[in-house]
């Protein structure tokens, strides 16, 4: 029991993104087969799995880094074909990869708008710049940060995760892909994320979030989808999982010692 | 000073107690200014006073006029490069190509071509543009770092510019006989439109800091203490006033000649428009970005490859502007140019100013400052009678100082500009 594809519980009209027979092969090698998911609008919803399981092939296929080789993806309950980056940004989904990509020498506001800055006559227009980027700030209650002119290069881990969130959102976003957020963060920095990623989804916001520290994952999902060799091994609420039982998931891809708790949702 | 909104009245310099750290922190901003200028000034400002010590002549109208068209080359040259430090790149051909330049605007003006100067400067300047455009495309194409494109550019340009000259002129040699771009350097404005020059820009500087701080204002943004700017303008314009009483003064010893060399105005045009596309348009922005995180800049959408090669084409442009300055200065061109060294001293005008050699930090300002530097250098030495191989090593030892300061600035304060 468990293994396969699990049951798809919500139907399509409710969901935001959804994925059905999604593969991907590079040559012989097969990264991602068959994987069927759902994402609803609002709901953070983690991705989780060891190295190797299809995790980074899946948002990346998501975010439009490559084509998949079979299957498709629906955004709204409409077919889409999301071929490039842009594609990706244009349907309303934001990915922050764990590099964040942003410029050190550049300041907050600069970091935010950078590839899409506001002009007026050809001149950028710092001001109104600045007052979006405080609103959107403000909106995701990071409040850490001194002024919206700061350099990048000056902030600590956490305050650079929510400014990569942050200028995700900033162009209106239904859903935000977060690759590791938490890795290589501190305590209180982890916090500080967790809490931002609160904040998305109360906003209504739709959040993947791919981690391997499980802590953060029962602290914020509301669902859990496991990957196990390129397939999806499990997509269930966050009650039908303790920490025993996500563990051996993705560490055998089947229940064969079966949790309590999720023996029963299975 | 918070973000969030909810904060009633922020913890500004307004606020009582707290006072003398916030002095202390008020005064550590206006230190490092907005492009952390002040320590150079200052080394400036010991150089000149050293120099002045040894040689009574040094601050003589005469001789800091000869200092700025001295400088003026280093600064146009320097700021060619600050188009390509600012992506980590560089152009180590740019001497040569304003060689070429020079012998290009020289040759056409010449009667057997006659070309009308402007016609000659454009095409002269259309040429450098077009070895940018070379650089740039090879770097880009092959993926060859530009450190090593450049080095065979300055041998091949060095090449092209000695055959240009030699094919046209005699003994290497050939001589700048049109009024206008003889005078680019040599001419100079009447007093009056100096001092117009002069205090229109300071007015305009003024105003526009004065513009922006109100409009920050009013838009409810952080704003510096107003004093800051009061600071400035007065800084400014006395800057402005004793450049003008000097420009203005007779140096002439037999005729009378008074005010600013047509080279300085050159100078700021250059300056402006730079610092203008670097500041205030999205091609500067995205220059800084691809120097700070090209890979970042990329996945936000910046075509890294166009905004590489618009930096190449754009040092070409400024070199070749630093050619026809040069040709002026030159009273015409001669195939003994030493573009290699120049190129050196460019680099290190920049850098010196406070230019990274790593990428994603430095302004136009910083070449200007820093080649009025090195002109300092070479221009009080000569006066104080000290020998040309130690002008030499005072110069690079400046530069090693320069360059291990903006090492040191990366690796600790990432604040500093």
């Amino acid at each position: 029991m468990g293994n396969g594809g699990s049951e798809v519980e919500t139907s399509a009209p409710q969901s935001l993104l959804g994925m059905r027979g999604l593969s991907k092969h590079f040559g012989p090698v097969q990264a991602m087969q068959n994987v069927d998911l759902e994402v609803k609008a609002g709901e953070v919803l983690a991705l989780i799995g060891d190295n190797g399981a299809g995790k980074s092939t899946l948002i990346k296929t998501i975010a439009g880094i490559w084509a998949p080789s079979a299957g498709k993806i629906f955004w709204k309950g409409k077919e889409v074909h999301i071929h490039s980056p842009r594609d990706a940004a244009d349907l309303g989904i934001a990915t922050v990869y764990q590099d964040l990509a942003l410029c050190d020498n550049l300041d907050i506001v600069q970091n935010m708008y950078l590839g899409r800055e506001e002009t007026r006559l050809g001149i950028l227009n710092e001001i109104e710049m600045e007052i979006t980027t405080r609103k959107t700030l403000a909106d995701l209650s990071v409040t850490t940060v001194k002024s919206a002119r700061q350099l990048v290069g000056s902030l600590s881990g956490g305050q650079r995760q929510a400014v990569a969130v942050a200028r995700a959102v900033m162009r209106e976003s239904e859903m935000v892909i977060l690759d590791e957020p938490t890795a290589a963060l501190g305590v209180s920095q982890t916090a500080q994320v967790l809490e931002l990623i609160k904040t998305l989804s109360s906003q209504g916001i739709a959040v993947l979030v791919i981690s391997h520290n499980l802590v953060d994952v029962f602290a914020v999902a509301d669902r859990i989808a496991v990957m196990y060799l390129g397939a999806m091994v499990h997509t269930g609420p966050i009650g039908d999982y303790d920490t025993a039982s996500a563990v051996e998931l993705i560490t055998t891809g089947t229940l064969g010692r079966a949790g309590t708790s999720v023996s029963s949702a299975l | 000073m918070s973000i969030s909104h909810e904060q009633g009245p922020t913890p500004g310099p307004a606020a009582p107690g707290a006072t003398l750290s916030n002095v202390k922190s008020q005064l550590k901003t206006l230190w490092q200014g907005d492009t952390g200028l002040v320590p150079v000034l200052l080394g400036l400002l010991v150089l000149v006073i050293y120099f002045q010590i040894r040689s009574s002549v040094f601050l003589s109208a005469g001789n800091l006029t000869n200092l700025f068209t001295q400088a003026t080359i280093f600064v146009l040259l320097g700021m060619a490069e600050v188009w390509l430090l600012l992506l980590g790149d560089i152009d180590l051909s740019l001497g040569y190509v304003m060689g070429l330049s020079a012998a290009i605007a020289t040759i056409l003006v010449d009667n057997q071509f006659h070309l009308s100067w402007i016609l000659a400067m454009l095409v002269a300047v259309g040429v450098s543009t077009f070895i940018g455009f070379l650089h740039g495309t090879i770097v880009i194409r092959l993926r060859l770092p530009s450190f090593i494109v450049t080095l065979a550019g300055l041998l091949v340009w060095e090449g092209v510019m000695i055959w240009t000259i030699d094919s046209n002129g005699s003994g290497g040699t050939i001589a700048l006989n049109e009024k206008v771009m003889y005078d680019l350097v040599s001419g100079q404005l009447t007093v009056l439109v100096t001092w117009v020059f002069v205090l229109v820009l300071v007015a305009f500087m003024g105003y526009s800091m004065v513009r922006t701080y109100q409009k920050r204002l009013a838009s409810g943004l952080d704003v510096k203490p107003f004093y800051f700017i009061i600071v400035k303008v007065v800084v400014l314009a006395i800057a402005g006033i004793v450049m003008v009483l000097v420009f203005n003064a007779n140096r002439g010893s037999f005729t009378v000649i008074r005010g600013m060399p047509f080279a300085v105005p050159i100078d700021f045009a250059v300056l402006g428009g730079g610092s203008f596309l670097l500041t205030k348009t999205r091609p500067g922005r995205y220059l800084y970005a691809i120097g700070g995180n090209s890979e970042g800049a990329r996945r936000a959408g910046v075509n890294v490859n166009r905004y590489r090669l618009m930096a190449f084409m754009l040092a070409g442009f400024t070199a070749g502007i630093a050619g026809l300055l040069y040709a002026s200065r030159l009273g015409g061109i001669s195939d003994g140019v030493d573009g290699g060294n120049l190129v050196l001293l460019a680099v290190a005008s920049a850098v010196i100013g406070g230019c990274s050699l790593y990428g994603g930090r430095g302004r136009m300002i910083h070449a200007v400052i820093g080649g009025v530097v090195i002109a300092t250098v070479y221009n009080g030495m000569a006066l104080v009678g000290i020998a040309t191989s130690a002008q030499y090593i005072v110069t690079g030892l400046v530069l090693l100082a320069a360059v291990s300061v903006d090492s040191l600035a990366r690796r600790g304060n990432t604040m500093l500009r």
